[in-house]
């Protein structure tokens, strides 16, 4: 039985049209997948405009912005050289703070704790950054990651300055 | 049918069968001998399945975005044709898939005046049938309500409305359908949680009605009943399926005509105004679908009488196997019935005409006169015809006609000669 079977014309045309109904039933598909994307309405809002003139050093806000927190910080001198005087290879996630903040005096980052996604709470923990109260995760004053189970550093979003007194995140 | 000596080939296979017997059923399902004569109207109880499937997708995905709420729904609608992700298609697809649903629907069930589908062994067939569709009205009704547009709104005024047509406690029954002393967020929400539940009850009567199909099993166009299987019958599996996929491929197309070319002609405009309590729209129309009965209850001058005249018209379906007093179930073979049949027809499609019409004048006295007719037919005709009509000779078998060529050649007397011929 060496005789290997030939297709013919009717396996050409059986497998064509398992191929193209695979291509309109992944195509029928897509619009009740892609549905469940953000929307139009959705992005629209993708960026916001925050007004931090009122801000004194040492102070913070925390702004909405996609759903989510984030943290403004206006450092003070103090915590700017003490996260500027960390030894790189110390750290869990390395990362330069001259990388982290644009301007050293301020520190624009998203409130989620890159455990879980809890928010951690300011001027907490013992490197007088964030300390998330969920499971114990330990930011310093660039919001890195020095203790406990997260991950990463405290994410950077987009985020520019428009004017001296306006930050556009996003 | 030999299902139950079906056993499957794997020994894990048969492990499962023996305990959920899954394979024994779709066994069943695909060797399901179904007469070879099915013409293309018997694709549309396939198509059906498609339509109802196909809502119930399209249903899920809408309430993902919907807001059942009297200030939001409107709005929410728009963020659905505008914001979201292919919003438009699947509002679109879901809006002229309930017409799609009801024309296939009537074809479904002209399909079965025209062959006796309804008559014994398959009354009970029929009878979840007309629940199906009493539920797709109910079902459909509802839905035209979500919008919150101004068709939405008084539609669900008018039709709640019928109810305080019963004596005494009508009032107590609409206030009680309300939630209220008009049609508002109450009434909204609860039409919602209806909407969303009717079609999971009509999935479940359409199992029911499957499965009360396969007990006696499909009939046909000559309308009588299969003599060999291994002659007169074909596997489901691939004859039908085929058929029915070429079948629903065909009607795919004309779905996608109104959705992608025209996916707003069978609704009206005035539905894209927001519902507004102070102003009625001048001309107050339901769903083509819905039209004849619409029309019959116009027709009758009184309040009471003409919402008992609807009603009637749908629940006199469900008596049909017993009206129709005929033994023989294929209009083929009755000359009489086949006329009445198409006049039958005519009848209705006057009574979807006048029903979009303006109720006054001509069109009032037309409306009264197909009234009368349609009543007519199911309680006077049907029963007289059976006793009266001489039926031509039925064929001695489904394969006979095919052989044949004519189904008045396949007499017996006929078939006796051809078999010496042969």
């Amino acid at each position: 039985m060496s005789d290997k079977k030939k297709p013919n014309r009717r396996d050409f045309i059986f497998t064509a049209t398992a191929a193209v109904g695979a291509v309109g039933a992944g195509a029928a598909a897509w619009p009740l997948i892609d549905q469940m994307n953000p929307d139009a309405s959705v992005k629209a809002l993708a960026s916001t405009e925050v007004d931090v003139s009122s801000l004194q050093p040492g102070q913070s806000i925390t702004v909405l912005w996609r759903g989510k927190p984030v943290f403004i910080k206006r450092r003070t001198e103090n915590e700017i050289s003490e996260a500027r005087n960390v030894k790189i290879s110390d750290l869990k996630h390395p990362e330069k703070d001259e990388d982290r903040a644009q301007n050293p005096e301020w520190l624009v980052m998203l409130g989620v704790c890159t455990h879980l996604g809890c928010v951690p709470l300011a001027d907490k923990g013992e490197y007088g950054g964030w300390f998330c109260p969920c499971h114990g995760s330990h930011y310093d004053t660039a919001g890195r990651i020095r203790k406990g189970p997260a991950p990463t550093n405290l994410e950077i979003p987009k985020y520019e300055f428009v004017n001296s007194n306006t930050i556009k995140i996003g | 049918m030999s299902d139950h000596n079906y056993t499957p080939s794997s020994k894990f296979g048969k492990w499962f069968n023996d305990r959920l017997p899954l394979l024994t059923l779709a066994n069943h399902l695909t060797d399901y001998p179904t007469p070879k004569n099915l013409n293309y109207w018997w694709t549309f109880g396939g198509i059906l399945t498609f339509c109802l499937i196909t809502q119930i997708i399209t249903g899920l995905v809408l309430a993902m975005h919907y807001i059942a709420h009297a200030d939001l729904a409107f709005s929410s609608v728009e963020h659905i044709m505008r914001d979201v992700n292919y919003g438009w298609l699947i509002r679109y697809i879901h809006a002229n898939g309930a017409s799609m649903f009801f024309l296939a629907v009537y074809i479904h069930i002209f399909r079965s005046l025209f062959y006796g589908s309804y008559k014994a062994p398959r009354e009970i067939i029929w009878i979840l049938g007309i629940m199906i569709y009493l539920l797709m009205m109910a079902a459909a009704f509802m839905g035209y309500v979500l919008p919150w547009g101004q068709m939405s709104f008084w539609g669900a005024t008018v039709i709640t409305n019928l109810f305080s047509a019963i004596p005494l406690v009508g009032e107590s029954i609409t206030t009680w359908l309300w939630g209220g002393y008009s049609v508002d967020n109450p009434t909204l929400t609860r039409f919602f949680t209806l909407h969303y539940l009717i079609p999971f009850l009509i999935l479940g009567l359409v199992v029911l009605h499957i499965w009360a199909l396969h007990v006696p099993g499909n009939n046909n166009p000559v309308g009588i009943d299969i003599q060999k299987p291994s002659k007169d019958t074909v596997p489901f599996h691939p004859y039908i399926v085929i058929k029915d996929l070429f079948a629903l491929l065909l009607f795919m197309i004309v779905f996608a005509f109104f959705v992608f070319y025209s996916p707003n002609i069978l609704g009206h405009a005035d539905n894209y105004i927001e519902a507004n309590p102070l102003v009625t729209p001048a001309h107050i129309v339901p769903e083509w679908y819905l039209l004849p009965f619409y029309a019959i209850l116009r027709s009758i001058p009184d309040k009471l009488l003409g919402v008992v005249a609807m009603l009637s018209a749908i629940f006199i379906l469900a008596a049909l196997p017993w009206l129709d007093t005929s033994k023989v179930r294929s209009a083929v073979f009755r000359p009489l019935y086949k006329q009445f049949y198409w006049i039958l027809v005519i009848d209705v499609l006057i009574l979807g005409y006048v029903g979009a019409m303006p109720a006054e004048g001509l069109y009032l006295l037309i409306a009264r006169v197909a009234t009368t007719y349609y009543f007519l037919h199911f309680l006077l005709i049907l029963p007289i015809l059976g006793k009266i009509e001489k039926t031509t000779p039925l064929p001695l078998s489904i394969t006979s006609p095919v052989l044949g060529g004519s189904a008045d050649l396949a007499m017996a007397k006929n078939t006796d000669i051809r078999k010496e011929k042969l």
